[in-house]
């Protein structure tokens, strides 16, 4: 489990939260991408807000697609985004 | 062997460019002298919504997008027999009728080429981390959202593969 984690917001996320990243220290209790969810989403009421929508959070470990209930192992970035809208 | 090109930037995306570095390399199964027959290219276009809108702002994740397509070329050979797969998408600021994003698909038959054009951009929509912003000509701008019909499509060809 690593101490700190690099956190990256998009779009609606990043505006909401005015951030684009921010690193943030993991306690033991930490273990999956919702665990990180609910610790971030206590930092502030923007962080709440940019969360309340629990149906429109995606999010990605190191880069790869991954659900809530995925597993942060030895992850450095984790990013959190609403579905996507490219093409 | 298969061929795959990704591209993202700001660059417009030009279909005939992307067809050109996909065909014009005689040593690879896509090149003419190996047994192309058929080329597919699918350009998406920024929609100027009668006027109303000024611009789209594009924002993407740099890495896991070009992963993504990469992933979703590579998958979409697989799957439909093509045999070279170009995606070129652009981030950043699109105005109306200029290209968002170009996908070109070669095989020696043209159902194949076809097929991966549509495949490519069915995963592209809900998997490639790219967002889209519309700026308004009265100063407004708001996030698209996604449509539920782009996860329909992408489960159908998920069960499809």
């Amino acid at each position: 489990m690593p101490g700190t984690i690099n956190v990256l917001y998009f779009a609606r996320l990043r505006d909401k939260i005015g951030l684009e990243a921010e690193s943030v220290d993991l306690p033991d209790h930490v273990h999956t991408v919702g665990d990180l969810l609910r610790l971030i989403e206590t930092r502030s009421d923007a962080h709440g807000d940019a969360f309340s929508d629990r149906a429109s959070i995606r999010a990605a470990i190191d880069q790869q697609h991954a659900g809530l209930d995925a597993e942060l192992g030895s992850a450095r970035e984790v990013a959190f985004f609403p579905p996507m809208t490219g093409g | 062997m298969n061929e795959i090109i990704v591209q993202v930037d700001e660059m417009a995306p030009d279909g005939a460019a992307l067809t050109a570095r996909l065909t014009d390399a005689p040593d690879t199964e896509a090149g003419t002298n190996m047994g192309t027959g058929a080329v597919a290219t699918f350009l998406g276009i920024c929609r100027g919504e009668g006027g109303k809108l000024e611009a789209l702002e594009l924002q993407h994740y740099p890495g896991m997008a070009e992963a993504q397509l990469e992933r979703i070329a590579r998958q979409t050979l697989s799957s439909t027999g093509a045999t070279a797969i170009a995606i070129h998408h652009r981030h950043g600021r699109v105005l109306p009728g200029e290209p968002i994003v170009a996908v070109v698909a070669t095989s020696p038959h043209r159902k194949a080429a076809i097929e991966a054009v549509d495949t490519v951009m069915d995963y592209l929509k809900t998997d490639a981390p790219f967002w889209k912003r519309e700026r308004w000509a009265n100063g407004e701008t708001s996030w698209v959202d996604a449509k539920p019909s782009d996860d329909a499509a992408r489960a159908a060809r998920a069960d499809k593969h």
